[in-house]
């Protein structure tokens, strides 16, 4: 038995997402006394460098076609049964989500998605944790298969480099035909998208219309910070619907969540209330947003925001 | 095309949360129930567009007791023109996909939606579990998804955008805010929807590799602390020295 972790590398690179995966794989292994070995799914330079995070070996399968749940589940099954696999760790990312359900069939493994921690053994039971209810409470899993298939969610743990380089293996693996054709791939650069950002600076209704977001992108530009914002503005189309976070839009968990004009309704604080630290800034000091809160400014934010920008460049100039 | 849309019963989105039987059970006393956010408003309704556009049939799934039916019954007067319950404890997705696939082999669909997760568990997972039994493609997080009658093209959320994906035959497809606008039921949809036909079988597995033994509330903030409009240094400075957040 051994731990396999699928360390996702868009465009050809590796992002923290990966790295955090194969460090938590390396812990997972230790709690169960065996290894972590790291696949890579296509072509990526410095595959090896995995190894600093705890792989004890990175294999790496020839693809060179789009995602493709039939391709990849299959692919991956196929790895798990040769490297002599038991559990199989995804991140809880767009395609690791789409992955863990097909994975769990060809495995028959118990599956359990978007786990926070490092799971610990009961008996003949592996013990995990996940927030359920949108992040309203926390429930316990027993997993009594002896396969398990886990998705880790985002910023869950810190990668921490444990190691050195390891050695990277071709394996020739028979990759069906896709079943779906990948027309386009439209990403933003330069920013981290919302459900990676550690950083993230967001605006609500109290922004009083699209034209006034300029102070909100300038923080976000100081911290390196990746914008976000409440339901109602993205409806309106006052900002790209990607940027909608809470229960209905994308659930994050940054280490700083900066909310400005937002009220801080049950729906809106689901997707956010896992971040570590949260500031609010809001005019009103019945808003229920502060009650989330770790830091709480009660004041116009058309003044505050910028005051703070100055703040933070003077803080971080120095 | 006949398709097949599976929806979920799930605790109001400002239901307050809490367990009863040594933090064992989900506590519903009190707890208003609704359709998933993501059943109802896109998947269902992209389904009964698709079904306007090219014909067919929409028919909706439910794993669960006979309590639920009050949930199917909304859908059914959005629109659908049938539904199915299968009659069995919801206890882990993978003995749903199970019962539902089983349901979807034994009749013909060219599409099975899902929403993109319950709000309640929040697994994701159903989608690709069904994808998996049934041998077909899974078309997750769709926020866009047009059908010419021989090719899907499938508009998926990605991290940070977008990909797009064409996919032809029988696939499953779970949908993300954008997909459709939301419909209300008008009265005459309700009037309608008590002489459609509400299926009961029996479920077909029952078989869980997963059990929740424990659930926990998280820990209460320990207050929030005020900071003077005047002084956003001082924030900065607890941000990176008591917080920790900032370098
Ligand atoms: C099923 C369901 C799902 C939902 N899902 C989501 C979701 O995923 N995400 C989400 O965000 N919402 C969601 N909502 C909507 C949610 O209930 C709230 O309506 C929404 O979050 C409110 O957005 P807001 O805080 O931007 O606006 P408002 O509630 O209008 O709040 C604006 C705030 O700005 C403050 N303000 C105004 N002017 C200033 C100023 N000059 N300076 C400082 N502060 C100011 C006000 O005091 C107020 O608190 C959902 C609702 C439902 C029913
Ligand atoms: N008991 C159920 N019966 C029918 N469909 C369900 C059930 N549970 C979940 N689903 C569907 O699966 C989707 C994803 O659910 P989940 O994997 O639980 O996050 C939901 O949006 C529903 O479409």
């Amino acid at each position: 038995m051994s731990v396999l972790v699928i360390a996702e590398n868009p465009k050809g690179n590796f992002k923290k997402s990966a790295f955090e995966l194969t460090h938590f794989g390396h812990l997972t292994a230790q709690v169960l006394g065996t290894e972590c070995t790291a696949l890579v799914i296509g072509e990526v330079a410095d595959a090896g460098q995995l190894g600093k995070y705890g792989a004890s070996k990175v294999v790496k399968v020839a693809y060179d076609g789009g995602f493709d749940t039939t391709v990849y589940n299959r692919l991956i099954t196929q790895v798990a049964e040769k490297v002599g696999a038991d559990v199989v760790i995804v991140n809880h990312s767009a395609n690791g989500k789409a992955l863990i359900g097909g994975l769990g069939v060809a495995l028959d493994a118990g599956v359990v998605s978007q786990i926070n921690g490092v799971p610990t053994v009961d008996g003949a039971n592996l013990v995990v944790t996940k927030p359920v209810f949108s992040g309203k409470a926390f429930a316990k899993y027993n997993i009594s298969s002896s396969n398990k298939v886990l998705s880790l969610m985002g910023n869950a743990i810190p990668p921490r480099e444990v190691g050195s380089d390891c050695a990277v293996e071709d394996l020739t693996i028979d990759v069906p035909n896709a079943a779906v054709t990948i027309k386009e791939v439209k990403t933003v650069d330069g920013t981290v998208p919302l459900p990676e950002a550690e950083l993230v600076v967001s605006a609500g209704r109290g922004m009083k219309g699209p034209e006034n977001w300029g102070i909100i992108e300038e923080l976000a530009e100081t911290l390196g910070a990746t914008t976000a914002c409440s339901r109602p503005v993205s409806d309106t189309g006052w900002r790209p619907h990607h940027e909608h976070v809470g229960q209905t839009g994308v659930a994050i968990r940054p280490n700083l969540y900066i909310a400005a004009g937002i009220s801080g309704a049950i729906q809106h604080l689901a997707g956010v209330n896992s971040s570590k630290c949260i500031v609010v800034i809001n005019k009103d000091p019945e808003a229920p947003f502060f009650k989330a809160a770790n830091y709480g400014v009660c004041a116009d934010l058309f003044e505050v925001v910028p005051k703070l920008n100055e703040a933070f460049k003077k803080a971080l100039a120095q | 095309m006949n398709l097949l849309v599976c929806i979920n019963k799930t605790p109001d989105t400002t239901a307050k949360i809490a367990f009863t039987d040594g933090n064992t059970k989900f506590d519903t006393n009190g707890v208003q129930f609704i359709m998933n956010p993501y059943d109802e408003w896109y998947a269902l309704v992209r389904a009964l567009e698709l079904k306007e556009q090219h014909g067919g049939s929409v028919t909706v799934i439910n794993v669960g007791p006979a309590i639920n039916d009050v949930v199917i019954r909304k859908a059914l007067a959005i629109g659908a023109d049938k539904a199915v319950r299968i009659n069995a404890e919801a206890s882990n997705s993978m003995m749903v996909a199970k019962n539902i696939a089983d349901y979807t082999q034994a009749n013909d669909f060219g599409i099975v939606f899902t929403g993109k997760e319950s709000i309640d568990f929040n697994g994701s997972e159903l989608g690709g579990f069904i994808a998996a039994y049934l041998g077909v493609p899974f078309l997750s997080y769709a926020s866009s998804m047009e059908h010419d009658g021989t090719t899907a093209r499938v508009t998926r959320d990605i991290e940070g955008g977008v990909e797009v994906a064409d996919v032809q035959g029988k696939f499953v497809i779970s949908a993300a805010k954008g997909l459709a606008e939301q419909r209300i039921p008008n009265m005459r949809g309700i009037m309608m929807a008590k002489k459609k036909p509400l299926e009961v079988v029996e479920p077909t597995s029952t078989d869980a590799h997963v059990t929740i033994a424990e659930y926990a509330l998280p820990q209460e903030k320990s207050g929030v602390k005020m900071i003077d409009p005047e002084n956003m240094d001082e924030l900065v400075r607890l941000l990176q020295e008591e917080a920790k957040v900032i370098a």
